[in-house]
């Protein structure tokens, strides 16, 4: 089936749901697991169920140009709520659900929301917490009933009883939301999403509706998504990726949008669902491989063999086939052989057997990782992209995939490099403005429509897709005037299974030095494995072997970046293993984990002293926020090593 | 059955109307041997409230919380149950009249999953024959489908899906305990009694067992009498509690009142030498 191309009546979410309920009424449209079965929603029950919290709303007095926060994991009825929003001219606002309430508060605040729809008592909890001081919020809606009938509900609503006493006033509110819908244009704002931001306070990307339909339209075209694809909706609401998924793509292209039974069971679910269209950040690419690697060390012997053997031969010929490069017959042979006994069976496990295509952003990926799925036959390509710009940026066409590059510029993306080497785009998703802040989009985007990502990059010259170098202003100069980037390095260092997180420091230094955090379950199963019993991550984490092992680890990253002769000078000649994981909650990292450079360099600055100061340890306080907001204090002793460091192999180089 | 009246309730601080009485202990006492574990120990348990039974090691909480099932019988004194005089039982007989419990030392089967578990927890309820059960034919498929439903309703208000069909020795202790409460919950108790369900639990682990227990209370109305080791714990939990010491009664009321019980004072934290 074809969708009609954008027409004058499709020029919002709530449009583009009345088509799809008429044109694939049938279809599914949403599936949750929800008691141990899949419940599933037609496009028509959808329309139906959106509408009717839509009358619900205007029962509550929702007005057009009001904020309606959504706060909670994946489920069907937040995204109903936010397309139902829509419906009424309310603007919806994703925020992140395990933000603190004190991170809330500023969001809250900033965009004046006088209506929040929370998943949970949890939520509730924080939102009542964040009343004290905004004043603004006015009404909360939830939607899991648990706990919740101690509480004061004369400004509480269960959302179902929102919804039903929608569907009971529909002939009192039906000719209002019609007129509502109605005026919905394609410069209304569809959505305003808070960027983590790495560095000061979120900013909130308002995009429009064109923004949105149009993105979808061109990337649901580039991949040629059909309304019988389904994905899983796992990650965050209130992240731009989700958004332009599950509901931009899905409502263009009309196909299903699954939501697992809650954030523990993702693998399962995944797995009982096989989508056919996959998002992930490298971190759950990386995680998925650990675990089939760390189960195959258990393995019996024959099938370890028979997994290493024809992993072997998948890596040889694997991505060969994906491409449809020319590979010889006894090859391909071998190639289904493995599928039929190794690559199939493993597919499934994981559940991506049905892949048709798959993505990978926000962080490089590592070659071996990339390298494993693809070889596997699954088809995980990647994007380049930011909220700024409703994801899409650049992508790898079919055939054209590889691990260093992020591809071509999207279908609409025009792209330019500056003369610094900072990467510029310009779009039709490019966003409106950042809300109540006309300093900060004057700064990153010019009146020509021009955006500065903030990343370095440049297009190779015989393919014409872009490679990114690093962040634009992490980018630096050693004390001797060679270049300085902390990224390429902690990357190359985090391909490590053990390393899970790295921060390098060394702009305007003669040296570099890194912290590291270990990966807990790879080490720690590394650690079960050779008989060292530990108590915690900080004592894992200091363990001597432990150390050891990453000495090693960093001190291999060190020749490979010596055979680089721009960035040599990169080379990390001391590191200590942190006694704690870098944590959102602490704002260390962002809730979309990237680290946060600044605030871990002035939190850590004894530790960094230490590092330039040639101390084999040193004793460390430091303050940790636990998951309900209270602070604690954790001390520690931390060893400091040294790596080995390579000259610059001038023959290496040249080759 | 036949209920005490409404009107003998009270309310608590936080607002909830508590009914009468549920299970009335009249001068009960247990020995074992010569060994006298219970005492002439008289309290009352009503409808909707958690009631605690604290005390020092080796007090008697557990003998009690036997009674209270009907697995002891007392040598002298009464349990009066639903308005009426309860006679010697056996355990499935007492599980039948709405009592359920979870085990100091978890009693679940280890070899069998988190679901089959909690289904076990409504065996009492079901009624097809052994033969329709071993073909899964007729009434006993149509009933499995029915108890499943209610066990998935426990498995979703208690948060474990994650497990659910994972083999109970595989799970971390925490959890062994949660799916105990699950398969407690799945039987449909108006009394559900819990033996130290915080034992061994770090502060995390314990904050979710409270908040579960609050839940299941003020979700389903459940009649709750807890054993607990955990002062504090017990005195935010519950709305009023029995102390014991060396087998007698020392103290009964609101967890203020017993805080300030200078009997209660003296047994837990000794007396002082002039």
């Amino acid at each position: 089936m074809t969708m009609t191309a954008a027409q004058p009546g499709l020029q919002s979410i709530p449009a583009l749901l009345a088509r799809n309920a008429e044109q694939l009424g049938k279809f599914t449209a949403y599936r949750e697991k929800e008691f141990g079965i899949w419940q599933a929603w037609t496009w028509k029950q959808t329309a139906e169920e959106v509408r009717s919290m839509a009358m619900g709303f205007l029962a509550l007095g929702m007005e057009r140009g009001d904020y309606v926060a959504i706060i909670g994991r994946n489920r069907p009825a937040l995204y109903w709520a936010m397309v139902a929003a829509q419906s009424v001219g309310a603007i919806p606002v994703p925020l992140y659900q395990d933000a603190v309430a004190e991170e809330m508060t500023y969001v809250l605040d900033h965009c004046g929301a006088r209506f929040a729809v929370c998943g949970d008592q949890e939520q509730v909890d924080k939102v009542i917490e964040v009343q004290e001081t905004v004043k603004s919020i006015e009404q909360i809606m939830y939607l899991d009933k648990r706990g919740m009938r101690k509480y004061d509900h004369s400004r509480m609503n269960w959302l179902m009883d929102v919804v039903a006493e929608g569907r009971a006033g529909h002939q009192r509110f039906e000719a209002e939301l019609n007129k509502r819908m109605a005026e919905l244009t394609y410069d209304h704002p569809c959505v305003i999403l808070y960027t983590s931001g790495t560095t000061g306070k979120p900013k909130g990307v308002v995009l429009s509706n064109r923004n949105i339909i149009e993105t979808s339209r061109a990337s649901s075209e580039f991949d040629n998504l059909k309304p019988k694809d389904e994905i899983l909706a796992y990650l965050p609401m209130a992240w731009v990726g989700d958004f332009i998924f599950a509901i931009g793509q899905a409502y263009w292209t009309g196909f299903c949008v699954n939501c697992p039974e809650s954030a523990q069971t993702m693998m399962t679910d995944l797995r009982e669902i096989g989508p056919t269209y996959f998002f992930a950040p490298p971190r759950v690419f990386e995680n998925m491989l650990t675990s089939v690697m760390i189960r195959m060390e258990d393995a019996s012997r024959m099938k370890k063999r028979l997994f290493e053997r024809y992993m072997a031969h998948a890596r040889k010929v694997g991505p060969a086939i994906l491409d449809g490069k020319e590979v010889s017959a006894a090859d391909r042979a071998k190639y289904m052989l493995g599928e039929l006994f190794v690559y199939g069976p493993l597919k499934n496990t994981l559940g991506l057997s049905k892949i048709r295509v798959a993505y990978t952003a926000g962080e490089a990926i590592g070659p071996e990782i990339f390298e494993f799925y693809r070889s596997l036959g699954i088809n995980l390509k990647q994007l380049y992209g930011q909220t700024e710009a409703s994801v899409f940026i650049t992508q790898q066409p079919d055939g054209e995939v590889r691990n260093d590059t992020v591809g071509v510029p999207s279908p609409g993306v025009e792209v330019k490099i500056a003369d610094d080497g900072e990467v510029y785009y310009r779009s039709p998703g490019t966003f409106v403005e950042y809300y109540k802040n006309a300093e900060s989009t004057a700064s990153t985007k010019d009146p020509e429509g021009w955006v500065a990502t903030g990343d370095a990059g440049f297009f190779e010259p015989d393919t014409g897709h872009l490679r990114i170098i690093d962040r634009a202003k992490d980018v630096g100069k050693m004390a001797d005037g060679s270049m300085f980037a902390p990224k390429y390095v902690e990357n190359k260092l985090k391909f490590y299974p053990n390393i899970l997180e790295t921060v390098v420091f060394g702009n305007n230094r003669d040296r570099c030095v890194a912290f590291i955090n270990i990966d807990l379950s790879a080490v720690g199963n590394w650690a079960e494995r050779n008989n060292i019993a530990y108590s915690s991550y900080q004592e894992l984490a200091g363990h001597q072997r432990v150390l050891d092992m990453i000495q090693e680890h960093v001190s291999e990253t060190n020749e490979s970046i010596a055979r680089d002769q721009m960035l040599s000078g990169c080379q990390v000649h001391r590191f200590l293993v942190l006694h704690k994981e870098l944590d959102p909650d602490d704002g260390e990292i962002t809730r979309t984990r990237k680290v946060r450079r600044r605030i871990v360099e002035e939190k850590y600055a004894d530790l960094i002293d230490a590092l330039y100061g040639g101390k084999d340890e040193i004793y460390t306080e430091t303050e940790v926020t636990y998951e309900d907001g209270r602070k604690g204090k954790i001390k520690a002793t931390l060893e400091i090593r040294d790596a080995k460091v390579f000259d610059v192999a001038q023959k290496v180089a040249a080759q | 059955m036949l209920d005490t009246k409404p009107d003998e309730g009270y309310t608590t601080a936080d607002g909830r109307q508590i009914g009468g009485v549920a299970m009335e202990m009249k001068n009960i006492t247990l020995r074992f041997g010569g060994v006298v574990a219970i005492k002439d120990i008289s309290f009352d348990i009503r409808w909707g409230e958690i009631r605690a039974i604290i005390g020092p090691n080796g007090a008697g909480k557990s003998s009690m919380l036997n009674v209270i099932s009907g697995f002891y019988h007392p040598q002298d004194g009464e349990v009066w149950y639903k308005g009426y005089r309860r006679a010697r039982m056996r355990p499935y007989q007492v599980a039948r009249t709405g009592i359920a419990r979870t085990f100091q030392n978890i009693a679940l089967f280890e070899g069998m999953s988190v679901l089959d578990n909690i289904m076990t927890g409504r065996l009492n309820l079901m009624n097809a024959g052994f033969i329709s059960q071993a073909m899964w034919w007729g009434k006993a498929a149509r009933e499995e489908e029915e108890h499943r439903e209610k066990v998935e309703k426990v498995i979703d208000f208690l948060e474990i899906q994650h497990i659910r069909k994972t083999p109970v020795a595989r799970l971390p202790y925490g959890l062994k305990k949660r799916v105990e409460l699950a398969r407690a919950l799945a039987a449909e108790p108006s009394i559900l009694l819990l033996d130290e369900p915080m034992a061994g639990m770090n502060v995390e682990e314990k904050e979710d067992m409270s908040r579960f227990i609050l839940d299941v209370n003020d979700e389903f109305n459940t009649t709750i009498v807890l054993i607990e080791h955990d002062m504090g714990v017990v005195m935010d939990l519950s709305d009023r509690v029995v102390v014991m010491d060396y087998g007698k009664k020392i103290g009964d009321g609101t967890p203020d009142e017993v805080r300030n019980n200078e009997e209660v004072i003296k047994a837990y934290l000794g007396v002082e030498h002039d």
